[in-house]
């Protein structure tokens, strides 16, 4: 089947789709329908495996391969496809419960391997599937059904997670942005080896507009840091401030163009493929702005070519297996 | 019948069978020198059976009682089923070893102590107050007292290695010396080492003096007794010496290269169970995946994945790994996906005791996750059994679509028996149900469409025109779409049960050692066949009426089953836990099945059987 005559509607499932009324999912699934006719694998390559939760009843809704899993495994379980067969396109959607909480250990190895999974994070700062308990991103103080009383939690960062454990791709968009959001995860299946994607996600019923100070249309320009590799982070209404290394204070702040001197040369310039991953850490753990777009983006070797190469190596070495020499083993004896 | 035992000076007496321990420090290498001996007599045609029996600490404080490592070795001219009850020669390398074994020896037993390692330092440290060498408490035994670290120095007066490495030489002298006792080559244990350390020659030399100096010690002295065990009537052929952890692996690969899908391993390194994960990691020859995942969930959860992408999947774990995995399990037997689980059972609850055998997983592997999650269950009797265990464990997940528990335990995981090697052609055929494209390309492709035995097609990712979605929610019949409808749920309920059901249609009846109907029926399962099957022969011996039968299939059982349970005026059901299998029997064909049980992490002794058989007929 060819490709190039595959359009968006070729990847919709006939499964109806049962999110809430207005969940930030519908534009994810959209955006990612979207993209799948140009990312140049064929549909039958094509596999959307998730966990539990909201978001994780993704794959039911694309019509290519999937597998809906247990809470939390969605990156073990595409490991081991993606190291059965390299050439799958595997995507893992997983949310910030799923993700970083209960699969938060296969979350950082998938990552540390470097295995070329897709991974979509929907990030909606709640549990909603079981009807609204804070999660490990959940602000500090949320009032949820398990904590009446506000959380006590600290925060997690899922751009700082990935990048402890050693991301080599990491971007963040947002569900209001359906053209930043098929560009990034054009990006991410361009990319080598695990690539990781933060997506600021509504969930309407139970944290509705907890996003809001990022995407809301007013705070568009103020709260938003677009990055571009290889310009300077400049935001806001006319692109007057800027993003500036604080060396006293080991951090990054905003500063405007123009006030107390500061110059366009004052700026950081962004460079996805540095690296060294300290500023990516710095830009993505922004609070507001919020850095949205492509934070880093290295090369290093692929660990299902790494797995492949070794066998193959060893057997041009050994030469191919034999098994009756196999069961026979080293050391025999005969009885006559 | 095969090679001529070595020459030496005096003439062995005859024995019929012999138990050796071997005991020591676990940095001692017992575990080396019991398997060194094992192959030796192997080799000299010998029917014989080990058991290896180490503690849970790598190096347990030096000298102490919880750093003892065993190794026993049954031989014999007549057949020989299991490791031996107790030893007629204890080789201990110092007091703890003394001690840690004393009790189980018989009045008469043979005793070689290395008299060096018995100071005031290392008395103390094995919690002896007085020298039992002395003090007159080994009265009774045959004791030879050997200056094994001062004779192994001397040897290797001349060789340029520091002291600590020629102590390490210690156990081939040991070795040597038990060589001689019971007139054997030395070749292969020479073989073995030049193998071994033959990058390191000085490391070559000091063994072999060791080990030469250990036998020439043996005839030079008059006071050590020389024994000839005459090699026993086995099947002609060539033999190996295999443990079952080698064999589940070797039944793997074998299953592999005749399905022809690639095996994929993923696994978490556990005790008793991490042998299997080293051993295939060695044949990527094979292209084998070994992916050492970051937990067991991982583990599981990855050969889930390699399942859904066509592969041979596999994972081995031990009790603790199984807890783990359970709801990864529930997923497999959902979505239908083939998948061995390896569970090398170990001494429980919780952590238990990881290096000691036992029988207790057995209900949780039948019964053990939520919702109705049913299952096949199997288990090899013997290490070498293993091999076709395994391979029947591989061949019922690929033409059933299903995850098949394997149950093994520390006893036959690391036991040894010599193993008369097959050839590949003997195996039967795997028909997977992997889909073939070309068949489908009129009818439209359902997911959970079935076939006769209820199992469903295998899809892969990759094959153009049958994308599908799998998942551990409930789906409709045929479709695998989600529903929640009442009617559909019981209806796969008892599909899934079905299938499971079907599968007593290939596999063997349940076969009777002795008479097919009589006064008692010993009913086992897993590694406890060489212990049941000794002791029954000995009851038969004596004229009892008494039959054995040993149970692979564990679930489903075997189709006529019942009518061997109700052949016998009684059953006694034994095993290494506290009547699982007896509650199996009971529940489903209501026969008062009588129990024997044991839950020491120790194998069944063969008297223990027997007492039992003479308790009840």
């Amino acid at each position: 089947m060819s490709q190039g005559t595959l359009t968006k509607k070729d990847f919709v499932s006939n499964q109806e789709v049962r999110w809430c009324p207005g969940c930030g999912d519908y534009s994810v699934l959209s955006s990612v329908q979207s993209v799948m006719p140009e990312i140049g694998v064929p549909k039958e390559k094509i596999v959307f495996i998730s966990g539990i939760g909201c978001s994780s009843r993704f794959p039911h809704y694309m019509n290519t391969y999937g597998f809906h899993t247990i809470h939390g495994r969605a990156p073990a379980v595409a490991t081991g496809l993606k190291l059965a067969n390299p050439d799958l396109s595997v995507w893992v959607i997983t949310g910030d419960g799923d993700g970083l909480s209960i699969g938060g250990n296969h979350f950082i190895h998938a990552i540390r391997r470097n295995i070329g999974l897709k991974i979509l994070l929907f990030n909606n700062k709640i549990y909603g599937l079981t009807k609204g308990q804070y999660s490990p991103t959940s602000n500090v103080g949320t009032k949820a059904k398990s904590t009446p009383y506000g959380s006590l939690d600290r925060t997690f960062n899922a751009v700082s997670v990935a990048i402890g454990a050693g991301a080599t791709f990491i971007a963040r968009t947002i569900d209001t942005d359906p053209k930043h959001m098929q560009e990034t995860f054009k990006r991410a299946s361009e990319h080598n080896g695990t690539a990781f994607v933060e997506i600021l996600q509504n969930c309407v019923i139970f944290n509705d507009k907890i996003h809001a100070p990022v995407t809301a249309p007013a705070n568009r320009d103020d709260n938003q840091l677009r990055l571009i590799h290889g310009k300077p982070m400049l935001f806001g209404k006319d692109n007057k401030k800027g993003i500036r290394l604080n060396a006293q204070t080991y951090s990054v702040e905003v500063v405007e163009i123009g006030v107390d001197g500061i110059t366009e040369q004052d700026i950081l310039v962004h460079d996805e493929n540095v690296p060294n991953p300290s500023l990516h850490f710095l830009i993505g753990d922004l609070n507001l702005p919020a850095a949205l777009g492509v934070i880093r983006s290295v090369e290093i070797p692929k660990y299902e070519d790494e797995v492949h190469d070794q066998i193959k190596h060893i057997q041009e070495l050994k030469g191919k297996g034999n098994l009756n020499k196999l069961l026979k083993g080293n050391e025999t004896w005969t009885i006559e | 019948m095969n090679q001529a035992a070595p020459t030496i000076d005096k003439q062995g007496q005859e024995v019929d069978k012999v138990v050796i321990r071997f005991a020591g420090d676990s940095g001692d290498g017992m575990q080396v020198t019991g398997s060194q001996f094992t192959t030796t007599s192997g080799i000299a045609g010998n029917s014989l059976a080990t058991f290896p029996d180490y503690p849970a600490e790598i190096r347990a404080p030096q000298g102490t009682i919880p750093g003892v490592s065993g190794f026993q070795i049954q031989f014999g001219e007549t057949n020989v089923y299991t490791a031996g009850d107790d030893p007629d020669v204890l080789v201990a390398m110092n007091p703890a070893a003394l001690k840690a074994n004393i009790a189980t020896l018989r009045k008469g037993t043979t005793i070689v102590v290395n008299q060096d390692a018995f100071s005031d330092n290392w008395l103390e440290k094995a919690g002896y107050k007085t020298n039992p060498l002395t003090d007159g408490s080994l009265n009774g035994f045959r004791v030879i007292e050997v200056q094994v670290t001062k004779l192994t120095r001397l040897a290797l007066e001349d060789l340029d290695l520091d002291s600590r490495s020629k102590d390490r030489c210690r156990n081939f002298f040991s070795l040597g010396l038990m060589y001689y006792m019971y007139s054997r080559n030395l070749d292969s244990t020479k073989k073995w080492v030049q193998d071994k350390f033959g990058k390191k020659p000085l490391v070559v030399e000091a063994n072999l003096k060791a080990l030469q100096a250990g036998y020439n010690y043996g005839i030079t002295v008059e006071a050590i007794p020389t024994f000839v065990v005459k090699s026993a009537p086995i099947e002609p052929g060539t033999y190996r010496n295999i443990t079952g952890n080698q064999a589940v692996v070797l039944g793997f690969i074998a299953a592999s290269e005749k399905s022809g899908r690639p095996l994929f391993l993923g696994s978490y390194p556990i005790t008793p169970a991490t042998d299997i994960l080293h051993e295939l990691s060695k044949y990527k020859e094979f292209g084998v995946i070994t992916f050492q995942a970051e937990d067991e969930i991982a583990a599981i959860c990855s050969s889930i994945g390699a399942a859904f992408g066509g592969d041979l999947a596999i994972t081995t774990t031990s009790g603790p790994g199984i807890d783990l995995k359970t709801e990864a399990i529930g997923l497999a037997i959902k979505t239908e996906l083939p998948l061995v689980i390896v569970n090398v059972q170990r001494a429980g609850p919780s952590t238990g005791m990881p290096t000691k055998t036992e029988q207790a997983d057995l209900l949780q592997a039948v019964y053990g996750r939520h919702g109705e999650s049913p299952l096949c269950v199997l288990s090899p009797s013997t290490p070498s059994d293993c091999y076709q265990i395994t391979y029947e464990a591989c061949r019922i997940a690929l033409e059933y679509m299903t995850p098949v528990i394997l149950l093994t335990d520390a006893y036959l995981a690391n036991g040894s028996e010599p193993w008369l090697v097959p050839v590949s052609e003997d195996l039967k055929p795997i028909q997977t149900k992997l889909l073939n494209p070309a068949e489908h390309q009129d009818k439209p492709f359902l997911p959970y469409e079935r076939d006769k035995k209820l199992s469903r097609q295998w899809a892969i990712p990759g094959m153009a025109g049958f994308e599908h979605r799998l998942s551990g929610l409930e789906g409709q019949e045929n479709t695998g779409n989600i529903s929640s409808d009442p009617m559909n749920h019981e209806k796969m309920t008892a599909i899934r049960t079905q299938k499971i059901k079907n599968i007593q249609n290939i596999i063997p009846k349940l076969e009777v050692e002795g008479p097919s109907s009589g006064d008692l029926l010993i009913l086992g399962w897993g590694g406890t066949y060489g212990t049941i099957r000794s002791a029954a022969e000995e009851a038969r011996k004596q004229g009892k009426s008494v039959a054995h039968a040993h149970l692979k299939y564990l679930n489903p059982f075997p189709s006529n089953i019942e009518e061997v349970l109700r052949s016998y005026k009684k059953v006694l059901v034994a095993e290494i836990n506290a009547g699982q299998l007896a509650t199996l029997i009971r529940n489903e064909f209501l026969i008062d099945a009588q129990k024997l049980n044991k839950v020491q992490g120790q194998p069944f002794k063969v008297r223990e059987i027997k007492e039992a058989i003479d308790s009840l007929c």
